[in-house]
């Protein structure tokens, strides 16, 4: 991304809500199955997750607190015998292949020096301990899943891959290659399909449908996905050797892709994000070009999910969406909806980082040229209290918001989307365009059904104006 | 270190923001990190407030981590006090900042000089207290500040109200059916003669605290929330307390009789005993259900009783005294209260369990196998994987534990919806029992002809797997809709690729 952008950025006092990163081991454990996420942190954190993230909590989820009690503040207690003694406990109790712990708050601000301890009780305990200080000092919501990748980027090993396959791969399924015979030769002659170009790993996490999805998408181009960061297990982490290229699925992964070019020396394909059929066709195009590959049939397959997508889209053109930001998804869906025809009053974002998302930010820029509406103003860590006054005076149709305000503002007549809902649910690929747009339309759909009662507006006059955030 | 998966109390400042939150036109300060500030989701989502809640936070970030807040949070307080002009402005120390150790008090002075409303720094250390014992303590220092203000400047309001009048001290914000309790409770005064002097913190507001002396005396209803105030009032003022929570018929009667004691020895002349005979006889289902067949039928029922001391004891006693259930365990994770607790149930259950750990308490119910648990929404969670029910009667609780319809637990209507609540529980799992017995409702083999019943499909083994990602729930759906596709498209094998080109296709 260069000096010379149309697009406005400014920031403000970072006065804002947003969930802590902590919560990105609710879809982390769920992920990596064999995995066992540790938080290092106080009640505070734990009260936290244990309401965000609801009914999981009681699904025995292989996540727990390491709570800090006044003892380990005051240093009474050793951090290393301490932890030793959990891990143990998880160990028997779950054995899991790797614990991962989430460094807080409290582990910087006392220094518990947790990249210390662990690669001397990994050695103890025979189980690897992967460090993520994925706190609320440095980090927001999203960014959780980024110290955790960062971390594991460290942990996928650099066998060169063409060996890897051709020596290891037939001892680790020599059985059940016994069992399936007829689909190992189909996997051969697949192997075929794909074009020669260097290993191409994705990195960023996604439900298993999604990989596949996406997996799928870039097969029909030829290219082949060596591997996913994360993958399924701990113990199937990909390979990584110097000089593969790496593609980022999520725009929040700015750490995980440093590391993977500084640490690993791997070529990062900077590409927008494959968030709606515009997207999706620009990361597919991006990375084909890369590879110097023509991409074949993106034309007519976009254009075919803009197609069966036309009911949804519809009920968004000329409508305009402000996005008061807390998850950094915000640029690559404010994007996606000015190609929908919505005009943006606000991208609100935590962090821009104008390297990592340098090419969704271009698409943004052109999209809006290309469809005549004036590029939106970009406020990194935005003050929700001057956000909600904004809101007020530019009565945008739908507001892009949190939990906290959501419900203040749909009782003063104001459609909202609760951005979390964004982040957990399958949104990328061509194939989830629909799923997209549901979520989009929905406020407005429900509010057009209760639009004839007339009952927009449901505080009391003093209290309309009254924003106490 | 504990290892912990669950928690019964939050943390202390969640006390204190409940307290601020719930007064009206007071405003929170968190000195917290990016994220701490989950209170409004819960706020705002559990509650389903219309309005923004009052809580603001002065971020610690790296480089208050670096070279102190300095003049961040005064900053951020006079910001509010410009911006919203809250009466009060309370600054609520958190985990982080307990121990970065700033010298929050000095941050209020400073604030304060430069603020119209009044700044205050709550006394509450994380490491020290829970959320019920910080919404306690915090309760108190608002009364004692506003009280000691108001006798300083000499307009403090101490003679007593003509009638007899009271302060209801307790109900907040997020707490378990406060709201309908606290409507119970305006009613219940109402049937007595009794004026509402001030009902405390919920709506309202400090500069009315002066005049809380006026009232002839404090109700708390809550063990958890209202004591320490009440107790200051009591000491400084005089003012003699009821802490009988009216829950339950007897414990109702138990505490009109205490009003009625307090409010004679103070001059009235009330005689309270026709109205509790009538309201227990006549208006109240509880007493007549108690007699009922239907409650013979639960006689020397084994039940677990689990929650905070105020409806875990309540509880106790409606389901021993009031209800001929055998309480075969009873417990708190009120562990700084537990003399109390004990105290209180010892004559009504077999088993008392004191302790925040709810694999304990989990464990106990399994070992126990009771027909039916009174619990919070964990106690309901353990309830279900072994398949006993579970009636809610604490916090930790969900959004379905705050109703939009009336639903007290105190007084006479909350006796009702006790009854209700104890006997749905019971006959649902007697229920559950019978049909397990005789086999269910119905024959669950039912013979149905789909669209792949005769299927001259492939699925191929990717497909299967894919198909096999899709919930459970709409697996059906997705499988029939995939197979037309492939039908439509003469597809004979259908793998994952196939599977998704049909959601395109179909929109779905």
């Amino acid at each position: 991304m260069t000096e010379e952008t149309a697009l406005n950025f400014e920031c403000e006092t970072g006065n804002y809500h947003t969930f802590c990163p902590i919560s990105c081991v609710a879809w982390l454990y769920q992920k990596i199955e064999d995995s066992f996420f540790l938080v290092i942190g106080t009640k505070t954190c734990g009260y936290f997750l244990q309401n965000s993230m609801g009914v999981m909590i009681f699904a025995e989820p292989r996540y727990a607190m390491a709570e800090l009690e006044e003892g380990d503040i005051s240093a009474k207690l050793s951090d290393y015998d301490e932890l030793k003694r959990l891990c143990l406990q998880i160990k028997r109790d779950r054995n899991p292949s790797v614990i991962v712990w989430i460094g807080t708050c409290t582990t910087e601000i006392i220094k518990m020096d947790l990249e210390g301890i662990a690669p001397k009780l990994e050695a103890e305990i025979g189980i690897p301990i992967v460090v993520a200080r994925a706190n609320g000092l440095d980090y927001a919501f999203t960014q959780g899943e980024d110290t955790v990748l960062a971390a594991m980027v460290n942990r996928c090993d650099d066998t060169p891959q063409v060996e890897a396959e051709t020596e290891v791969e037939p001892k680790k399924n020599g059985f059940s290659r016994l069992l399936n015979f007829g689909q190992k030769e189909e996997a051969e002659t697949q192997e075929t399909e794909y074009k020669d170009h260097p290993p191409l790993t994705l990195f960023g996490s996604v439900p298993d449908s999604v990989e596949t999805q996406l997996t799928l998408e870039l097969k029909k181009q030829g290219i082949k996905v060596s591997g996913w960061l994360p993958s399924k297990r701990f113990t199937e982490l990909p390979s990584i050797e110097k000089g593969n290229y790496a593609c980022g699925v999520h725009p929040f992964l700015s750490r995980t892709a440093t590391n993977l070019m500084r640490r690993r020396k791997c070529k990062l394909i900077g590409a927008p994000f494959p968030i709606g059929p515009d997207g999706t066709r620009a990361w597919i195009e991006k990375i084909c070009s890369v590879f110097n590959i023509e991409p074949e049939g993106l034309d007519e397959r976009e254009a075919q999910i803009w197609e069966s997508v036309e009911d949804y889209v519809k009920l968004v053109r000329g409508k305009s969406v402000f996005f008061m930001g807390d998850n950094l998804l915000e640029i690559s869906l404010a994007r996606f909806l000015v190609r929908c025809g919505m005009t943006v009053h606000e991208i609100g974002i935590p962090y821009m980082d104008k390297r990592y998302q340098g090419a969704e930010l271009a698409l943004l820029e052109q999209t809006c040229v290309e469809m005549g509406v004036d590029v939106p103003r970009i406020v990194e860590k935005p003050d929700n209290y001057r956000q909600i006054e904004r809101i007020m005076a530019e009565n945008p149709d739908l507001v892009i918001t949190g939990m906290a305000h959501a419900n203040p503002l749909e009782a003063r007549g104001f459609s909202t989307k609760w951005s979390v809902e964004f982040t957990f649910s399958q949104i990328q690929g061509f194939t989830n365009t629909r799923d997209l747009l549901e979520l989009v339309t929905r406020p407005l759909r429900r509010n057009n059904n209760l639009k004839e009662l007339g009952w927009t507006d449901l505080v009391h006059e003093e209290d309309a104006k009254r924003i106490t955030v | 270190m504990k290892l912990a998966y669950w928690m019964y109390a939050g943390p202390a400042h969640i006390g204190t923001l409940r307290i601020a939150s719930s007064f009206k036109n007071v405003h929170a300060i968190m000195h917290a990190p990016l994220g701490d500030d989950y209170f409004n989701v819960m706020r705002s989502m559990l509650e389903r407030d219309r309005n923004f809640t009052p809580v603001t936070t002065s971020v610690v970030d790296r480089n208050v981590l670096a070279r102190g807040s300095q003049e961040k949070v005064v900053d951020n307080i006079t910001r509010k006090d410009a911006e919203i002009h809250p009466d009060l402005t309370i600054l609520t120390p958190t985990c982080t900042s307990s121990i970065l150790q700033e010298d929050l008090e000095n941050f209020v002075q400073r604030a304060q000089l430069d603020s119209e409303g009044d700044v205050m720094l709550a006394d509450v250390n994380h490491y020290r207290v829970n959320e019920l014992q910080a919404a306690d303590k915090t309760l108190a220092q608002v009364v004692k500040f506003y009280l000691q203000k108001a006798q300083k400047k000499g307009d403090i309001a101490t003679e007593k109200t003509a009638k007899p009048s009271v302060n209801i001290l307790g109900p907040t914000t997020l707490g378990f059916h406060n709201q309908h309790d606290l409507t119970e409770l305006k009613r219940l005064m109402a049937d007595l003669g009794i004026e509402i002097n001030q009902i405390v913190p919920q709506g309202a507001s400090v500069h009315e605290l002066k005049t809380l002396p006026q009232a002839w005396f404090n109700l708390v209803p809550y063990r958890e929330v209202g004591p320490m105030a009440a107790h200051y009032l009591e000491e400084t003022f005089g003012i003699p307390s009821v802490e009988v929570t009216p829950m339950g018929i007897v414990e109702t009667a138990r505490c009109i009789r205490s009003i009625q004691k307090i409010l004679n020895d103070q001059g009235a002349t009330v005689d309270y005993e026709e109205y509790i005979d009538n309201q227990t006889r006549f208006v109240s289902q509880a007493a007549w259900f108690s007699r009922s067949i239907d409650c013979q039928n639960l006689t020397g029922k084994k039940a677990v009783v689990f929650g905070d001391n105020t409806h875990a004891i309540a509880m106790t006693k409606i389901l021993a005294r009031e209800m001929g259930i055998r309480v075969v365990l009873a417990g708190t994770y009120c562990t700084y209260d537990a003399d109390w607790f004990k105290e209180q149930v010892n004559d009504y259950c077999d088993e008392v369990l004191i302790s925040e750990d709810n694999g304990a308490i989990g464990d106990a119910i399994a070992r126990l196998e009771p027909a039916a648990i009174f619990g919070t929404q964990m106690e309901r969670h353990v309830g279900k994987r072994i398949n006993i029910p579970c009636g809610v009667i604490a916090a930790p609780i969900h959004i379905q534990d705050f109703p939009v319809g009336y639903r007290p637990f105190f007084g006479y209507e909350g006796a009702n919806q006790v009854v209700d609540l104890v006997y749905n529980s019971f006959t649902l799992g007697m229920e559950d029992h019978l049909l397990e017995i005789f086999g269910g409702h119905d024959t669950k083999e039912v013979i149905t002809k789909t669209v792949s019943a005769d299927s001259d499909l492939n699925w191929t083994k990717e497909g299967l797997a894919e198909l096999n990602k899709v919930p459970g729930f709409v697996r059906g759906k997705v499988k029939r809709n995939t197979e037309k596709y492939a039908r439509e498209n003469n597809i004979e094998n259908i793998t994952a690729e196939v599977m998704y080109s049909a959601k395109e296709a179909v929109g779905a």
